[in-house]
């Protein structure tokens, strides 16, 4: 077994059919990959939706992957995104216990995350911060101390940079 | 068929064609949509959710066998597409009609046989209420289908049933299912059906790159030792031909895996037989030590490699041709990787080949072939179960169509039956479903009238599908069915004697009915031999009659398969026979 497990993001254009979300996931199962995190709208054409998958694995599982994604009758194209040159972005909702004296603190905190408070509650507020992956963990981190009591992350969504969508396409 | 039958089929085609445009029920469309595709016979079971579609039957020039259990009609469509190489078609009611296909389709899913399946469903209004009989099966069998429909509006069933025939039978061939609500099969709509199918999603790639099967000729021109390992996928694109002319061109001996046993005739001077677990010596020895390895239509299975692929072909170069990218990789590493369809790469690579330096390979195999022959002990008056399996290829002269169960006498039928032509063995290679043999001769009979049919199967397989007897008197198919009778779960037994020190656990099949009087109680013949002395005899007598037989052959109960790779070893680690 090579344990050269990598993160990988996937993106697949689906027919957007009722059932496809299943056979993707169930696919998924089946072999024994796993999904860090999944996401799934209309995209540039209709009647047809994007997926994004990240996942992990090595060279050989990734690869498989793409194959095995690739025999769903509903599925257009799988491409490889974080082969190339990306823009991954993700979004995530942070209720944070915050009493009045420590609210401005916490300001202080998201503001250089361009994130901003979306609600205020007698005991809380709730973060609304938007970027990469790793930069949503960072601000996670620099908000627990003040008690984090719910967070919602909707999962990457991703696409190659403009650069880059000549060579895939040839 | 008879000149009447071609008559009643045009007059249904016209008949059909003059239809388009005619409003009517779904169950009136599909039946069209069955005929426009050439179905020639289903098999089925009715039930709540499909009387719709049943009562249309009524009126239908379509030939229907009630199978006695629906696992019964989903093996007996596997059998016959496997026999003819159309798609098998089925139908079942909702809920456990539904579910009980499910080891059918599994089975076809994983030996690649292109089969429809056709299930009702409750209402949609009903859906997702747990109505009586109601199963998701569209949920169910997404993991096991190359593909499953649910039909919403029947509007949609004349495009779906297109596709799903198109998808069954193109590409890598497969398992798919249509699930019809009973108000689609009862809602009317005017017929029509599309000329095309038009799937962005499923374009099989079926010529391979040229410069890949270039690739493939030079390493076969450098080779020394070169084999090749040809699979189902040579059955399944019809390449039997030009897998003969290539092997015989590129002078490349052959190994059959499992499934693609009869893809290459046995008896061939480069036919080595069968490779990995029960496999030949010359097969196995061949694998480990040859230096180029063209894996066609193959899928590296488990059986073959023994899940070793640190020691398999360790020496070699792998090619590896298969219409299925992602069977490409999965397993072994590929050196020159092709897609494409088997029949086609093959008439490709023939342009310009040259042959291998193989003599003296070619010379070492065969002696190989000489020395460690498939073999078994006799014993005076004890009837061996790979006698019998002898008896019947001499006695059809290796033209029968077997069908088998899963287990020892799966196996003796792989290696002592001499197989000369495709679509010949009829068997449950990569499921291992028991129960499959009996159903699936019935399917294999249908299909192919004019040739022998035996279901070759073991005590424990056929009393799990035994009911369907009553099939083969209703509808007097002279299937004969030869049990290999150990009073054992064999495969089973010869694990725990060999792996578990001999505790036998809940293996033991010695209270089964009288096999003979069963055939009877079902109003078909039953023969019994239990010395090798009668069994020529008796054979005999079972496959010159034109009706159906039972014959029950009491044989050895301790009898092992050999050779046999135990679980984790290598290839060339394998026990050539017990007490040898």
């Amino acid at each position: 077994m090579r344990r050269d497990e990598q993160r990988h993001t996937l993106a697949i254009l689906v027919n957007d059919q009722p059932g496809v979300l299943a056979r993707v996931a169930n696919l998924f199962g089946q072999r024994g990959f796993n999904i860090e995190s999944i996401t799934v709208g209309p995209c540039e054409e209709p009647g047809l939706s994007r997926m994004v998958i990240v996942t992990r694995g090595d060279e050989r599982v990734v690869e498989q992957i793409s194959k095995q994604l690739h025999k769903l009758i509903d599925v257009i194209k799988v491409q490889r995104v974080s082969e190339f040159p990306m823009v991954e972005r993700e979004l995530a909702l942070i209720k944070v216990g915050a009493t009045p004296a420590v609210r401005t603190e916490i300001q202080g905190i998201v503001e250089p995350f361009r994130a901003s408070v979306v609600d205020v509650g007698p005991q809380s507020l709730i973060v609304q911060v938007t970027g990469d992956p790793e930069k949503i963990d960072a601000l996670i981190e620099l908000l627990r101390p003040y008690g984090i009591k719910e967070l919602t992350r909707t999962g990457v969504t991703a696409m190659m940079r403009g650069s880059v969508k000549q060579a895939v396409h040839g | 068929m008879t000149s009447k039958a071609a008559t009643a089929e045009t007059f249904i085609l016209e008949r059909v064609q003059e239809d388009v445009g005619r409003e009517m029920t779904g169950a009136e469309i599909l039946f069209r949509c069955l005929i426009l595709e050439g179905v020639e016979v289903l098999f089925g079971y009715p039930g709540g959710a499909v009387l719709p579609i049943y009562d249309t039957l009524y009126d239908v020039a379509i030939r229907h066998v009630l199978t006695r259990h629906e696992q019964g009609a989903v093996h007996a469509a596997d059998g016959y597409a496997r026999a003819t190489g159309k798609p098998g078609v089925v139908i079942a009611t909702s809920g456990p009609g539904a579910t009980n296909l499910v080891t059918g389709i599994a089975t076809a899913q994983m030996d690649s046989v292109p089969l429809i399946a056709i299930t009702g469903n409750v209402k949609q209004q009903l859906i997702g209420t747990d109505a009586f009989q109601e199963a998701n099966i569209v949920g169910i069998t997404m993991p096991i289908t190359k593909h499953n429909y649910f039909v919403r509006d029947v509007r949609d069933l004349p495009r779906i049933v297109k596709e799903a025939f198109h998808i069954a039978t193109t590409g890598r061939p497969g398992p798919v299912l249509i699930d019809i609500p009973k108000d689609v099969s009862e809602a009317k709509a005017p017929f029509t059906y599309p000329e095309d199918v038009n799937l962005r999603g499923y374009q099989p790639t079926v010529d391979p790159h040229p410069l890949q099967v270039e690739r493939l000729r030079q390493a076969i021109k450098g080779a020394k030792k070169p084999v090749i390992l040809a699979g189902g996928g040579v059955i399944a694109s019809g390449a039997h031909e030009e897998l003969i002319r290539f092997a015989e061109t590129a002078r490349i001996p052959v190994i059959t895996t499992f499934m693609g046993i009869g893809g290459f005739p046995s008896g061939h001077p480069l036919h080595l037989g069968m490779p990995g677990m029960h496999g030949t010596y010359a097969a196995n020895m061949a694998i480990c030590q040859c230096d180029l390895l063209i894996g066609i239509g193959a899928r590296f299975d488990d059986r073959v490699t023994m899940g070793r692929l640190d020691a398999f072909a360790p020496h070699a170069k792998i090619v590896h041709i298969d219409i299925d990218p992602a069977e490409i990789g999965k397993n072994v590493d590929t050196y020159i990787p092709i897609v494409g369809d088997v029949k086609r790469t093959l008439a490709v690579a023939l342009e310009g080949l040259t042959p291998a330096d193989s003599a003296a390979w070619i010379a070492q195999l065969d002696a190989w072939k000489r020395a460690y022959p498939l073999r078994y002990r006799t014993t005076n008056g004890r009837l061996k179960p790979q006698y019998v399996i002898e008896l019947l290829d001499e006695l059809t002269g290796g033209e029968a169509i077997i069908t088998t169960d899963v287990g020892q006498h799966q196996m003796w039928v792989a290696q002592f039956y001499r197989f000369k032509r495709p679509r010949s063995l009829v068997s449950s290679g990569g499921l291992g479903a028991m129960g499959f043999g009996l159903p699936a001769a019935i399917g294999a009979k249908l299909g192919c009238p004019d040739k022998p049919v035996i279901a070759v199967v073991g005590d424990g397989g056929f009393q799990m599908t035994m009911q369907e007897l009553a099939v083969v008197k209703q509808y007097n198919i002279p299937v004969k069915v030869v049990i290999i009778n150990n009073r054992f779960l064999g495969m089973v037994r010869q694990w725990q004697e060999l792996f578990y020190q001999k505790r036998y656990c809940e293996v033991d099949l010695s209270v089964s009915p009288d096999y003979v009087k069963l055939a009877e109680a079902y109003g078909l013949r039953g023969l019994r031999v239990e010395t090798p002395e009668a069994a020529r005899a008796v054979l005999q007598e079972a496959l010159e009659v034109d009706e159906p037989v039972v014959v029950d052959c009491v044989v050895e109960p301790e009898e092992n398969v050999y050779p046999m790779v135990a679980p984790g070893k290598r290839l060339d680690e394998m026990v050539l026979g017990d007490e040898a």
